[in-house]
């Protein structure tokens, strides 16, 4: 099952190192991992989806994370109401016969086209993980040149920030 | 006040209470070793980097204060990584200094240099890179802090030589925040009610005592609880000496070589109180298999601990001197006396027995001969392999912190500079070192240390000439095929000594032990006994590797 794991440590050098090498270390299988500044100086905060067999193994990586000296926090979004979302940029094969299918499925999706070349179109979709999937599955029948994900971020609805939880 | 970056240092070090550090100089290592140049801090000059690292662990254990280690960049760094890894597997307060090549020559792979911020990454608690001077004394102080502080682990700090040299300011200085680090001493009273109602309830209750409690001082309030209560109790190897050896309910090790009765008692009790242990596969043995009818207690003082191995249905998240005198209050005496007349009966139906031969010695004879002779207070530390095994099995310590053994990492040569660690912590105790023919040889260098400084350390080298437990397994796992595991070559090792400045003698018969024993008791220096021992005795008994507990050799 896939869970996502926010976490917030020290905005030093080689933390992220850490962070990943824990992570490589024991074995925990990632979907995505996901790093960033935050509206704190010195704070960086991790986005992390992981996938478990059970809930004994996810109180594990969220224990192992959290015994890092460097780390304050470790949330389980999946517990709290958030929002999630990830972009992908999808440079796909678009000669003239099939420009206008896909430029209507990038407006269904409102996805955005950014760059044109007389073969290919690079199109940027944002949104929670099943709509960017759903749409790179769509662009595959038009033959995918190349995808890059930012991997997925999440932050809660509540008024509150995390780290003041 | 403001002083030269390895003065900076120096000062660090005597404000955090530092006295002794072990070490081994080198290039970019100079100016730090120029600044302890007559500082009044007391440098152990170890022959090897590996040395210095394992006697400052040996220091950390035998007195609970941190234990600090140096070298130089590079090979000197990298040669202090077994001792690092060691520590960090038993959780040995360890403050380890690194120099590092110049600030401007970092990341150019630079003569002597070696990324040992990445190398140190995994197998320590916590380690710093420094950049920037005016951070080098909180960093400092704050690497001893994370070393003694929470669960205790090494804590390496890395120093480009430039800073050396930098003018820093070491009274009013500027903090890295570590907001994240706040290790738990007290957890929640509520959870331990939770296990005194379970315990009141059990019918079958076991105490499972593990390093935790000797880390935290805790040896005198758990014989309190047992006085009070008369629970049975079995011990991890690191936990053997928190507990006393002659109360009647005291079952022994644990584990693969653990005795019948303590692999019978966990396997069949109904409430195992786990505390301070961390349930690793030497001691569980086929995990599916392990206590399969039993409510488990586990206190700790590391989360991450709990649920790790197996899932428990009691936690008691805290530090042991917390959680162990409530314990020790809140217990009342229950009746319990079948089960502990069954595990009387387990105890006396399957002691641990060898068959003494005529002629030969047996390895289990010296480690009796000399537990019989232990000062109530003497310190013994092994090294790896079968003779860790016996001493565990038959070496009955008598004093809190007077075992040590590298654990987890289970690293061969660690005995000796462990045992000049231990022996210059505590200066007025007896230090015992059982060591195998195969690990003495890892760290034999040593030797000259111990001479150096006078170290009392009664060494002996229990030699069946060749790994022993190496060759135990290829006994009974591989056909008896000795690949490997023989040494041909005859090494005189009371020659080493000799060479190396160190009494030393060699007991080929039986007839020759007394009179060692006599001689190690009485030595005033150090002193290493060669004892020639049966070459093909099993450690017994036996539950092989995956296999669970109650599938003894016997
Ligand atoms: C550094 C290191 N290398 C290899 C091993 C694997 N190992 C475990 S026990 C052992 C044999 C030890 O032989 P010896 O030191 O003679 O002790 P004995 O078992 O004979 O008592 C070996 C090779 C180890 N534990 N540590």
């Amino acid at each position: 099952m896939k869970n996502t794991i926010s976490v917030l440590v020290e905005n030093h050098p080689g933390v992220l190192y850490r962070v990943a090498g824990l992570i490589a270390r024991r074995g925990y299988n990632i979907a995505s991992i996901a790093a960033s500044s935050t509206e704190e100086e010195n704070i960086t905060r991790i986005s992390i989806v992981v996938d478990v067999t059970d809930e004994r193994e996810l109180e594990q990586i969220q224990d192992q994370l959290a015994k890092l000296v460097e780390v304050i926090r470790v949330v389980n979004m999946t517990q709290i109401d958030h929002i999630s979302r990830e972009m992908a940029l999808v440079k796909v094969n678009a000669g003239e016969e099939h420009r206008a299918d896909i430029t209507n499925l990038v407006s269904i999706f409102r996805a955005k086209i950014i760059d044109v070349h007389p073969d290919t179109m690079v199109i940027e979709a944002t949104g929670d993980v099943g709509k960017v999937n759903a749409f790179c599955e769509m662009m595959s029948k038009f033959g995918i040149v190349e995808i890059i994900r930012t991997g997925e971020i999440f932050i809660s609805r509540s008024h509150k920030r995390l780290i003041d939880n | 006040m403001l002083l030269k970056g390895g003065d900076a240092v120096v000062e660090v070090l005597k404000r955090e209470g530092v006295d002794t550090i072990f070490g081994y100089p080198g290039g970019v290592a100079l100016p730090l070793y120029d600044a302890l140049y007559e500082s009044g801090i007391r440098h152990i000059l170890t022959r090897h980097e590996q040395g210095a690292a394992h006697a400052a662990d040996g220091y950390a254990r035998a007195s609970g204060k941190v234990g600090v280690c140096l070298s130089t960049s590079g090979p000197g760094a990298t040669n202090l990584i077994t001792g690092i890894a060691t520590a960090n597997m038993d959780s040995v307060p360890m403050v380890v200094i690194t120099c590092q090549v110049t600030t401007q020559l970092l990341g150019k792979d630079s003569f002597q240099e070696a990324d040992v911020y990445g190398i140190t990454t995994p197998i320590s608690k916590h380690n710093f890179m420094v950049k920037d001077p005016k951070f080098l004394p909180d960093i400092l102080s704050k690497a001893f802090y994370i070393a003694r502080s929470g669960r205790p682990g090494p804590v390496v700090v890395d120093i480009p030589k430039d800073l050396f040299f930098a003018n820093i300011e070491i009274d009013d200085i500027p903090h890295l925040p570590f907001k994240g680090y706040n290790p738990i001493k007290e957890g929640k009273s509520a959870d331990i009610d939770i296990v005194i109602k379970a315990l009141a309830e059990a019918k079958r209750p076991l105490l499972f005592i593990g390093g935790g409690v000797v880390i935290s001082d805790m040896s005198q309030t758990l014989a309190g609880l047992l006085k009070k209560t008369n629970l049975p109790v079995i011990a991890s190897l690191l936990g053997l000496s928190a507990v006393d050896h002659q109360y009647d309910n005291y079952l022994g090790m644990v584990g693969m070589h653990g005795t019948y009765a303590a692999n019978m008692a966990i396997s069949n009790c109904d409430l195992l109180l786990a505390m301070g242990v961390r349930f690793d596969d030497r001691v569980t043995g086929d995990i599916d298999k392990f206590a399969p009818n039993t409510k488990i207690a586990h206190f700790d003082i590391d989360p991450s601990e709990i649920g790790k191995i197996i899932g428990v249905d009691y936690s008691v998240l805290g530090d042991l001197s917390w959680s162990l005198p409530q314990v020790t209050d809140k217990a009342i005496v229950m009746d319990i006396s079948e089960w502990l007349q069954q595990l009387t009966n387990w105890k006396t139906e399957h002691p641990l027995k060898y068959n003494k031969k005529d002629a030969t010695l047996l390895p289990q004879e010296v480690i009796e001969g000399v537990s019989d002779i232990l000062a109530d207070d003497a310190i013994v530390v092994t090294d790896v392999g079968q003779h860790q095994m016996w001493a565990a099995q038959y070496c009955r310590t008598r004093t809190p912190r007077g075992f040590l053994s590298s654990g987890g990492l289970g690293t061969m040569g660690y005995g000796l500079p462990a045992a000049i660690g231990a022996q210059i912590a505590c200066p007025d105790q007896e230090v015992w070192l059982f060591v195998g023919d195969g690990g003495i040889m890892m760290n034999c260098q040593e030797l000259a240390t111990a001479s150096e400084h006078n170290l009392p350390i009664k060494i002996f080298v229990i030699n069946n000439h060749g790994l022993g437990m190496v060759r135990q397994w290829q006994r009974m796992f591989f056909q008896g095929h000795y690949s490997a595991s023989k040494h041909y070559a005859g090494t005189d090792f009371a020659a080493i000594a000799w060479a190396m400045g160190v009494q030393s003698l060699t007991v080929k018969k039986k007839c020759g032990l007394k009179h060692a024993l006599e001689d190690a008791k009485n030595s005033q220096g150090p002193i290493l006994i060669d004892v020639w021992v049966e070459d093909d005795e099993n450690v017994l008994p036996m539950v092989a590797p995956g296999a669970p507990l109650t599938d003894m050799m016997e």
